[in-house]
Order: structure tokens, then C-alpha cells, then sequence
């Protein structure tokens, strides 16, 4: 199959394409299953439920495709969560809340891409030391739901922006959107970008040709923590409370969703859409389980290991057959 | 061998000393109700669970692999023995079924990784996922609970005045040094994680080996999640043995093995197994709120693999030149063609 | 048209490693505008040399000047900037990117940031174009053959105007026209007054394309030649030929075996690799394999040890076909391989001396059956008197040793399995001369006591002193199988290399 598509489809948006391909048969199969299914909203629902999990797994990709990765984005989620809430109930305005949050992202981000690069401790046991000290500041500030009533937060959380014919989106939608748009850019347009490809590529040659290998793997774990603040806010706007249980295990879902968006984990190969579109499968998954009902939701656990297996399988004999 | 136990060491009778100083009595054991009792019996007691899946994950870290899904293999095998004594089924057969489901799925990881070539943490990270979901179907999300007393005794009771817990991760601790001292294995491991293609060319097939130390792992996980069901007389397909995969690589990253495969410690591991548990039990008895256990671990962990990190000794502690007679190595850019 | 002040100049290049000498006062003279090969077998220093003057070691002594000017450099990046650019044999390139990436990332057209890839992309066409390449340059640089890539690093190194480019054995890969292409290439950029040094071991290709040469050996400079000075068969003994510190008259030669024939490999070939080949060894014979870095040696050894598939032939060993697919298979039919490569196939370095020298015992007996720990210490205590492994501590790490006493340890770990046939790559390499000679007695002592051994080596005499018949390789062909009799001597041997058993 691999040789009769790549003669009309250059090989590397094959793993793109099945995901896109499984996508659709998903969806058209729902839909001939479950009344109400086949509907625009429906898809729109997924992103509206999912734009937090999009922001976070968009920060992951750049991680991925320098070849590492990042398990601390679930803990830096819910810490954004936490001092958001405690911030908001001190009396901050919201804006300096916004910003105060996403600093600390990035600046965990940050720290933890300086263990990675100066110290040459692996991604692996340096963002697994993030966790830790993310999920610990959570409980150390407290270990109850705090509830969010700034007026700002509880309207990000109830408007809902008419798309004309009865179909509607969040502002966090909208937000993610956003921050797809910028990622793309920024990976597709932008020498960071390429730098962020030819490191995982092959990061030795990368320093090789004299491209700034150092400052871009800082940089991709900056991002990361960044789009983990962002989606704990997007979180906050969704769930309108701080809570260090927050998105536990989120970082696997992120994980889960780029592998299944075609991007290797061994970096230098993958697309945002992909992300996207593996978001979506999540979601999709989580909706078609809803809309059955008799099924427990656990089989989305089943359903997700089972995908994710397949997805590595097929990565495997693509690239084996590239050698 | 023995400097890379120091550290480990040295911390746990730092944290021991810190107990001390809060909790007089910290390091009496007294025998109560005809056996022993006191605080260090608990501490090994409550880390019998994670020395098992530790020494396991010890023997993977030490091919250059890694086990992400032991934590899901605790959580099945737990709600399998108890599924099936809830049914009726006897205790030891329950144990047996329990125990062997997970050697195969760990023997489905050893396939993966050794057999289809895919990457450790990609293999394990399948049935990390599908694992706890499978779990969670075993148990349809409820908790089940069993009251034999038999179950109970694995994690519960008591054998020769210690717990039993106790007893058997020391069976299970001397199993693995007998096969992998006594025996050969652990010197076939450590050859594969030194140098993959060099132990191919002295005659090694690696793939019986990876597949070994895969299913190994998965065993100690079914033998802990058996155990840590029997603790509470139920189980929990949600949380049982949730995130116990992380505390096993620390503890094993903290007892001297690298990351990166070859010389491992079971010795090591089980002192840097105790170092979690203690550090939990310190920040309990000295008053801290237990929600800072997780910050106190980010920082040991950050403390110890920065001490061990080659890059980070020689920014902060720059050393001379040591003359080894050693052949020229290469923290290179590139090796040119001979 | 060269011009007469010299590009590059280093003098008195010194370079030692631990226990090692590396360089001992080299110079080299590069002219603007001709084709400088740099010549020399494994341990010659050529690639040390390269890294001293790409900055990837600092040397110890000595002076590089370039273009009149001292330079020092602490990183392969400053040298870059300099203008003096390497194309590597495994091509340092990202292959998951596009050809015009490759070429231009890092000096790409931006606007505001924005990389303008029409600009980039037609910049990356005309590079390539000069070099005579028309290639689709949206296309990732992986699905280009090997040649082609080399090429693109080329073009790579032009573009970030390299004065000096130093192409590291580029032609290893290619075949005949892809080497003409890189040849027509080298000679525009010659024209254009860029100075190439050019590392290879294919002579033929040297004296077509180069203007001069400079020729390495252990670490020294045997000296520099314009090409038509020197002919191959000189320049060959230059390069492996008699090292007069280096005494032990020739005694008498092996009287050639008449035992059975113990393996018989018989157009025995991979892709590759090396062509098909025929060749039988006796009992207790030993096999001599001459031939330069790169003819195809090592290629030899791995078919017959199963760490290599052949794509072509048969192996018979006492009469029975076997198939020789893994170095288990191979090591159950009593054969054994001691690698050239010491480091990268041979040891672990974490592991004790004894560990590693009982590890293929233990391999073969697998993992239920441990050697018990005294049998162990007789073994490894034996081995290290005979070997004189210093230290003689077998708790010792391997990767501790010297070079010669890691080759020990190394030979040790196969001789303990008491083979039928032991191959020998290169096992007398970067060892002192006193260990050599222990060695060279080992192995006559073995061959008397009914072990055949393939022996491979540069070295010629040495290849004389023991073998009972030579087979001689290059350009990855066996090429003739010559009995060890009074009328073979090292000039017959180079004489054969250098005509490539042409006649």
C-alpha cells in the first residue's frame, strides 16, 4: 500500500492521512449508529470539551519533535488551576492573574529544559521531577476544590459564540484555534521551527550545520510549560475551580494524542493537524461511549491502548520500510 | 559498586535520624500480640509492595528499557484474585491465575519490544493505558472486596512473628539475586544494556533475554498487586498501583542504576525503594502536611540525578584531569571515518 | 592555477592521548585551488589530523595557519566560520528535513521573521546547479541516495563559503558514475580557487583526482608528493610498509597444511559488502588476509562468523552445508571472531576484565548454567598469565585498560572456547611492539596445536611470518590466493594490491 500511495502521496503525510481517514470511518460510524450523532455540533461539542486538552497536546508536540518529552503538563495544569483560583479569591484582577499563571509556566517550562540541556539529564526523569513539584505546590497551597467566581472566568465559561444555524462554540475553542495557528506557524514559517525538526532529526548534525540546537530545546520546553498554563486556565474557564486533582494522567492523553496524530515519538517527523485530529479521536471515543451508554467508560481506556498500539504498529512498518 | 550505594544510604539514615529526632521511640520494635511491631516494621511493611515492582523494573532499566505499565499490571492482577475469590474460587488458585496473567502480559511487552522492535516506553506505555481500563472493566469500576481470611494474610498477616509482606518480598528479593547472581542472568542483562551489538557478537541473543526481564517485571507487579490487595481486602481498579511506575524508576534511578542500561544494584534499589517509603513516613511523623510528600520527592530526585549527572559534577565541581590510561572518548561532535 | 602561498599550513602538529601518540610533529600544506589527498591505514593519524584541524580536539603543539593567519579553534563551529567546512562520511545532514532546508537552514531568506521559501528554495536550486544537480528540493533528504546527499552536504559547505572544504572518504558509497560526478564537482570548485583535501584509501581514485598527496604513518609524516612522483606500489610500501624499529628477522615460513579441509566458503557474497569469493581453509592452517583499509577484510570475517547475512553462496564446514545467519550458530560450529573494533563491537566497558572474558563461555552455555566462580578465576588467572594482561587484576574494568591489554582480554574471551577456527581482525592494532610479538607466538603455537586461524592484517610481514597461504583483497574483491612459499615477499603482496590481480 505504502509504495501504490507514495507515488500520489509523499510518504510523509501517510501517518496523517490514516489518522484523518480513521477519524472520518469513527464518525460516519457513529453516526449510522446513534440518532442525533451525525451532527456538526457534535464535532463542535468534542473541541468545546477538549480545547484545554488541544492547548496542552500542541505544547507536547514541540517536545516530541525534538525527540523528547514532557510528563509534567497534567501537574502543570492543575497548579494553574490552583493559583488562578487563590489568586482570583485574593482580589487580583483577572488579566494580571493571566499573566502571572503563564509565567510560571513558562518559567517551569524553563527550568526544566535547563536540567535537560546544561545538565544533560533525560526529558524522561526531568519533566518527571516537574510533575512532582508541580502536583506538590497544588497541595501544599490546598487540597480542596477552590471555586472560581470572577465574573471574567464564569463568562469565558457561559458564553457561548453563535456560528449561525444553531451551532455554537466556547471562547476557549476559539483560544485553541488560536494557538494551533501560531504553532503552525511558527514550526512551518520560522527557523525555530525547522531548528525545533532538525534537532529531532538528528541533533548532532543539527549542531553540525550551526543551527542553535541549545536555545531551541530550551525553547520547546518553555512552550510546553507555557500551553500546559494556558490549558489550566482554559481548564479553570470549563470547570470554574482550582483543584490539585485536577487533569491527573492528562499528560498521557497529550502523549496518546500526538502518537496518534502520525508524529513519531523518536522526533523529527510529525504535523499539528495530526495533533489535532488525534484530540479529536479522543474525544470522539469518550462521545461515542456517551452516546451508547451501556458501555462503562473505562472502555475508553481499552479503546485508547488498543488505538494507540495500532498507531505504533503502523509507525513501525512505515518507517521500517523507509531503511 | 559499593560508592554508588553511599548516597542512597546515607540519605535514608538521614531521613531515619530526622524521624528520630521528632519520634523518640522511632526506632523501637517491640513484639506485641506475638510479633514485631513499630515503625520500621511499617516502613517495610507498606514498601514491600513497591521493593517487588522495583527490583523488577531494575532488571529492565538495566537492558536499556523501561516499564510503564507495572502500575496497570498491580491494578489487574489485584482485581483479578479478588474476582475470582469473590466467586468462590480458593485462594491459592486465585493467586496462581492472578500471577500468571501477568507474566503473560509482561511476556506481551518482552514481544513488543524485543520481537516487533518497538521502543520500551512506547511498548509499555499500550498496556499502561489499556491495562488500567482493563482493570477498571475487571472490577466494573467498583470496589470489590473479599473477606477470606487466607487472602488476608499475604498483605496482612503475620508469619514468624514479621508480615508476611515482609517475608515474601525478601523470598522474591532472594530469588532475583540468586538468578541473576548465582545464575548468569544478570551478567547476560548487564552485557545487553552495556553494549547491545558487542553481546550479539559474543553469542548473545537478546531477544530471550528482553523477553526475561519483561515478564520478570510483570510478575513482581502481579505478586505486589496481589499483596496490596490482600492489605486492604479489596480491590481498586482506579487507584491500585497508580503512578507506582514513577516511584519504581526513582527508586532504582536513586540506587545507582542508569538510566541508560548496564550495571545494575538490587541492593541499590531496595535501599532507594526504603528512601521513598521513609520519606513518606518522615514527612508524616514530623508534622509536615502530607500533601508536600510530592515536593519532597521532586527534590530528591532532582538532587540525586543531578549528583549522579557527569555534565552537572563537572559545571559545579570542576575536577583535573584524572590519568587513566583509558582510549580517547568521545563526548565528540562527530567521529571521523578511522 | 595554483598559486604559491599555501591556504593552510600546519606545522609540528602534536597530539597525545593517554598512552597514546597520536601525532608527533606533522605538517601539512594545502594550496588554494588543487586537490590535497591525505593518505595513510587506521592508526595513521589521518583522522586525528582532521579533527585537530576541524576543531574537534585541541592539539597539543604546533601551529595552523590559515591563509597566513594563526588560528586556533575550540569547536568545529568556529572552524566553520573560518572557512573550513567537512563533509563527513556519514553525511551530517538532517535527513527528516528537505533538500533546500538542508542547504540553506541557518542562512535562510527571512523577512520579519518569516522564512521566504520561493527565495529559499530557488537559492537552493542554483547551489545545486553548480554542482550540476538538478534535484526536486522540496523533497526530504532522505529519500536521496547516499551520493546524492553527499553532494547536498557539499553544497551545503559551498554555501556557507568554505575556502578549505575536507571531503572525508566521500567516495566509499558511490559508485563508478557517481563517483565521476563527484569528481567533475571537485574539479569546478578546484577552478574556483576552493582548496579540497581529500581523505580516501582508494588509490586509483587518488591518482586521477588529486594534485598531490601527503602521506601518514603512525602518527608521522612519511612526507608529501606532488601524484606523478610516486608510483602505487611506493606509495603503498610508504603507507604498510617495514617499520625498521620493529626487529624479528623472518624465520623460517610455515610449511604449508596439508590437513583436511576444515571450512570451504564458496562464492560466498553480500551486497555491499564484498563480491562473491571462494575460499577453503585446513585444519589448523592459518589463512593470511592482505589488503588495504576498506578492501573488504573485515567484510570477509563477518560472513564467515554469522554476524553478517550473506546474500550469495554456500559455507561448508567438514563436508556439511551450514548456514552461518548468527555469531551463535557460527560459535556452535567452533568459530570464533575477534573484532577490529574493539570498543564499538567487542567489550563492555562497564564490566570486569573477568566478566567480559568469560562472557562468550557464558553465552553459550546460557544463562541456567553459571560458570562456577572457581572455575572462573582458573580461566580468567590463565589467561591473564599467558596473555600478560597488566593489571593483572580480572576485578578490574575493562574499559580501564589500555588499548593492547583491551585486545587481550578481547582474544582471551575466544580463545577460552577452544575454537576450530579463530578469526583475528586486526589483533595486533595500536598495540606496543612488545605485545605484538606475544601475540604474533600465540598464535603459531595455536595453528601447530591444530586451531586454523583467518588472520587479518595490514601489516605485511606479519601476514608473512605466520600464514600458511595469503589471500589478498581490494576494492572489496578477493583478488588472488597466494601460498606462503620462498617466493613470496611484501613487494610481490604490494605488487598484487597495486595491480589489483589485473593481469
Amino acid at each position: 500500500m505504502t509504495a501504490l500511495t507514495g507515488a500520489v502521496v509523499p510518504r510523509k503525510y501517510l501517518p496523517v492521512l490514516v489518522t484523518a481517514g480513521l477519524f472520518a470511518a469513527m464518525f460516519v460510524a457513529g453516526g449510522a449508529r446513534y440518532e442525533g450523532f451525525f451532527s456538526t455540533q457534535v464535532v463542535l461539542n468534542v473541541f468545546i470539551d477538549n480545547a484545554f486538552l488541544l492547548v496542552v497536546a500542541v505544547g507536547m508536540t514541540f517536545v516530541i519533535l525534538t525527540g523528547g518529552i514532557d510528563l509534567s503538563v497534567g501537574s502543570m495544569v492543575a497548579l494553574a488551576t490552583m493559583v488562578a483560583a487563590v489568586l482570583l479569591n485574593a482580589g487580583w484582577p483577572p488579566v494580571a492573574v493571566i499573566v502571572v499563571v503563564l509565567l510560571i509556566g513558562a518559567g517551569l517550562g524553563l527550568g526544566m529544559g535547563c536540567m535537560i540541556h546544561f545538565f544533560e539529564i533525560q526529558p524522561f526523569i526531568a519533566t518527571l521531577a516537574g510533575m512532582f513539584l508541580a502536583r506538590g505546590l497544588c497541595y501544599t497551597i490546598g487540597t480542596d476544590s477552590i471555586p472560581i467566581t470572577d465574573p471574567t472566568f464564569t463568562a469565558a465559561a457561559q458564553t457561548q459564540i453563535g456560528l449561525g444555524g444553531g451551532l455554537w462554540i466556547s471562547p476557549s475553542v476559539l483560544i485553541a484555534v488560536a494557538v494551533v495557528g501560531v504553532a503552525a506557524y511558527v514550526l512551518h514559517q520560522t527557523r525555530f521551527g525547522r531548528t525545533v525538526y532538525a534537532t529531532g532529526g538528528n541533533e548532532q548534525s543539527a549542531r553540525l550545520m550551526g543551527l542553535p540546537v541549545a536555545r531551541t530545546k530550551l525553547g520547546v520546553y518553555t512552550i510546553s510549560g507555557f500551553c500546559s498554563a494556558l490549558g489550566g486556565l482554559l481548564l479553570a474557564f470549563y470547570m470554574l475551580s482550582g483543584y490539585g486533582l485536577h487533569a491527573v494522567g492528562l499528560e498521557l492523553d497529550a502523549i496518546a494524542a500526538v502518537v496518534i496524530g502520525g508524529t513519531l515519538l523518536t522526533g523529527g517527523s510529525g504535523f499539528l493537524i495530526g495533533t489535532v485530529l488525534g484530540v479529536l479521536i479522543l474525544g470522539l471515543i469518550q462521545t461515542v461511549i456517551s452516546f451508547q451508554g451501556t458501555l462503562s467508560s473505562w472502555w475508553t481506556k481499552i479503546f485508547v491502548g488498543l488505538l494507540l498500539g495500532v498507531f505504533i504498529l503502523l509507525q513501525r512498518v512505515i518507517t521500517a520500510r523507509k531503511k | 559498586m559499593n560508592r554508588r550505594l553511599l548516597w542512597p544510604a546515607v540519605v535514608l539514615a538521614l531521613l531515619l535520624l530526622l524521624n528520630l529526632l521528632f519520634t523518640p521511640g522511632f526506632l523501637s520494635i517491640e513484639v506485641k500480640d506475638g510479633h514485631f511491631y513499630g515503625s520500621l516494621i511499617d516502613i517495610l511493611r507498606f514498601g514491600a509492595p513497591l521493593v517487588l515492582v522495583s527490583l523488577g523494573m531494575t532488571l529492565v532499566i538495566a537492558t536499556g528499557g523501561i516499564d510503564l505499565s507495572v502500575g496497570s499490571v498491580v491494578a489487574i492482577s489485584g482485581a483479578l484474585a479478588c474476582l475470582a475469590i469473590s466467586e468462590g474460587t480458593g485462594v491459592l488458585a486465585a493467586v496462581a491465575v492472578a500471577v500468571a496473567v501477568a507474566l503473560v502480559l509482561g511476556a506481551f511487552n518482552g514481544f513488543l519490544v524485543a520481537v516487533v522492535g518497538i521502543q520500551p516506553i512506547v511498548a509499555t506505555l499500550i498496556l499502561m493505558v489499556a491495562g488500567r481500563g482493563l482493570a477498571q472493566l475487571i472490577t466494573d469500576g467498583q470496589i470489590i472486596t473479599v473477606t477470606d481470611a487466607n487472602f488476608k494474610v499475604i498483605g496482612g498477616g503475620y508469619l514468624l512473628m514479621l508480615p508476611f509482606g515482609i517475608l515474601l518480598a525478601l523470598v522474591v528479593l532472594a530469588a532475583t539475586v540468586f538468578l541473576t547472581r548465582r545464575l548468569a542472568l544478570g551478567l547476560l542483562i548487564e552485557s545487553v544494556g552495556g553494549n547491545a551489538e558487542a553481546s550479539r557478537l559474543a553469542g548473545l541473543r537478546s531477544r530471550g533475554i528482553l523477553i526475561t526481564v519483561y515478564a520478570f517485571a510483570a510478575l513482581c507487579a502481579g505478586i505486589a498487586g496481589v499483596m496490596v490487595a490482600s492489605n486492604v481486602s479489596s480491590a481498586d481498579g482506579n487507584n491500585a498501583g497508580l503512578w507506582i511506575e514513577l516511584d519504581a524508576i526513582l527508586a532504582v534511578v536513586i540506587g545507582g542504576t542508569l538510566l541508560t542500561g548496564g550495571r545494575f544494584s538490587l541492593g541499590g534499589t531496595v535501599l532507594g525503594a526504603l528512601v521513598i517509603q521513609t520519606l513518606t513516613t518522615t514527612i508524616y511523623s514530623i508534622g509536615v502536611p502530607p500533601e508536600t510528600t510530592l515536593l519532597f520527592k521532586a527534590l530528591v530526585v532532582a538532587a540525586v540525578c543531578l549528583l549522579q549527572s557527569t555534565a552537572f559534577r563537572s559545571k559545579v565541581f570542576p575536577q583535573r584531569e584524572r590519568p587513566v590510561a583509558r582510549p580517547a572518548t568521545t563526548k565528540d561532535t562527530t567521529e571521523v571515518a578511522r | 592555477m595554483t598559486s604559491a602561498a599555501p591556504i593552510l599550513q600546519l606545522t609540528g602538529i602534536g597530539k597525545q592521548f593517554p598512552g597514546v601518540t597520536a601525532l608527533d610533529d606533522v605538517d601539512l600544506r594545502v594550496l588554494p585551488g588543487e586537490v590535497h589527498a591525505l593518505m595513510g591505514e587506521n592508526g595513521a593519524g589521518k583522522s586525528t589530523l582532521i579533527k585537530v584541524l576541524t576543531g574537534v580536539h585541541p592539539a597539543d603543539s604546533g601551529t595552523i595557519l590559515l591563509d597566513g593567519r594563526e588560528v586556533t579553534f575550540a569547536h568545529p563551529l568556529e572552524a566553520q566560520h573560518a572557512g573550513i567546512s567537512t563533509v563527513y562520511q556519514e553525511v551530517n545532514l538532517c535527513p527528516n528535513l528537505s533538500v533546500a532546508e538542508n542547504i540553506l537552514l541557518g542562512r535562510e531568506p527571512r523577512r520579519f521573521g518569516r522564512i521566504q521559501w520561493k527565495s529559499l528554495r530557488r537559492r537552493a536550486a542554483e547551489r545545486l546547479a553548480a554542482l550540476e544537480l538538478d534535484l526536486d528540493v522540496t523533497a526530504p533528504l532522505a529519500q536521496y541516495s547516499l551520493a546524492i546527499q553527499q553532494m547536498v552536504a557539499i553544497a551545503r559547505a559551498l554555501e556557507v563559503e568554505a575556502r578549505v572544504l575536507v571531503l572525508d572518504e566521500p567516495t566509499s558509497s558511490l559508485d563508478t558514475d557517481e563517483v565521476e560526478q563527484l569528481f567533475r564537482v571537485m574539479r569546478n570548485l578546484k577552478e574556483q580557487g576552493v582548496a579540497i583535501l581529500f581523505v580516501s584509501h582508494f588509490l586509483d581514485q587518488v591518482y586521477e583526482i588529486a594534485d598531490r598527496m601527503t602521506i601518514l604513518r603512525n602518527g608521522r609524516r612519511e612526507g608529501d608528493y606532488p601524484i606523478g612522483e610516486l608510483g602505487q606500489v611506493e606509495l603503498i610500501a610508504k603507507m604498510i610498509g617495514r617499520d625498521l624499529a620493529e626487529l624479528e628477522r623472518l624465520d623460517d615460513r610455515p610449511p604449508a597444511r596439508t590437513t583436511g579441509t576444515l571450512l570451504e566458503a564458496d562464492q560466498l557474497g553480500r551486497t555491499g559488502g564484498i563480491e562473491p569469493f571462494t575460499l577453503t581453509i585446513r585444519e589448523g592452517e592459518v589463512v593470511g588476509l592482505a589488503g588495504l583499509l576498506g578492501s573488504g577484510r573485515t567484510e570477509v570475517a563477518r560472513l564467515l562468523f554469522g554476524a553478517d547475512h550473506a546474500t550469495s553462496g554456500s559455507v561448508t564446514i567438514d563436508g556439511e552445508p551450514v548456514s552461518l545467519r548468527t555469531p551463535q550458530i557460527a560459535m556452535t560450529h567452533k568459530i570464533a571472531f575477534c573484532p577490529e573494533d574493539r570498543k564499538a563491537d567487542g567489550l563492555i566497558p562497564d564490566l570486569t576484565v573477568r566478566e567480559n572474558v568469560v562472557l562468550a563461555l557464558q553465552a553459550r552455555r546460557g544463562w541456567t548454567r553459571p560458570i562456577p566462580r572457581e572455575q572462573q578465576a582458573q580461566l580468567v588467572d590463565r589467561y591473564i598469565k599467558a596473555l600478560k594482561i597488566s593489571p593483572a587484576d580480572p576485578e578490574q574494568l575493562v574499559r580501564n585498560l589500555s588499548g593492547g591489554n583491551q585486545q587481550k582480554v578481547l582474544l582471551a574471551r575466544w580463545l577460552i572456547l577452544e575454537p576450530r577456527l579463530l578469526i583475528l581482525d586486526e589483533p595486533t592494532r595500536g598495540i606496543d611492539v612488545g605485545a605484538k610479538a606475544e601475540i604474533q607466538r600465540l598464535v603459531a603455537e595455536l595453528s601447530d596445536g591444530g586451531m586454523a586461524v583467518l588472520f587479518i592484517s595490514a601489516e605485511l610481514e606479519e601476514v608473512l611470518r605466520l600464514s600458511h597461504k595469503v589471500g589478498v583483497l581490494r576494492d572489496r574483491r578477493l583478488i588472488a590466493e597466494l601460498p606462503n612459499d620462498d617466493t613470496l615477499t611484501t613487494e610481490v603482496l604490494m605488487q598484487t594490491i597495486a595491480s589489483g590481480g589485473r593481469s
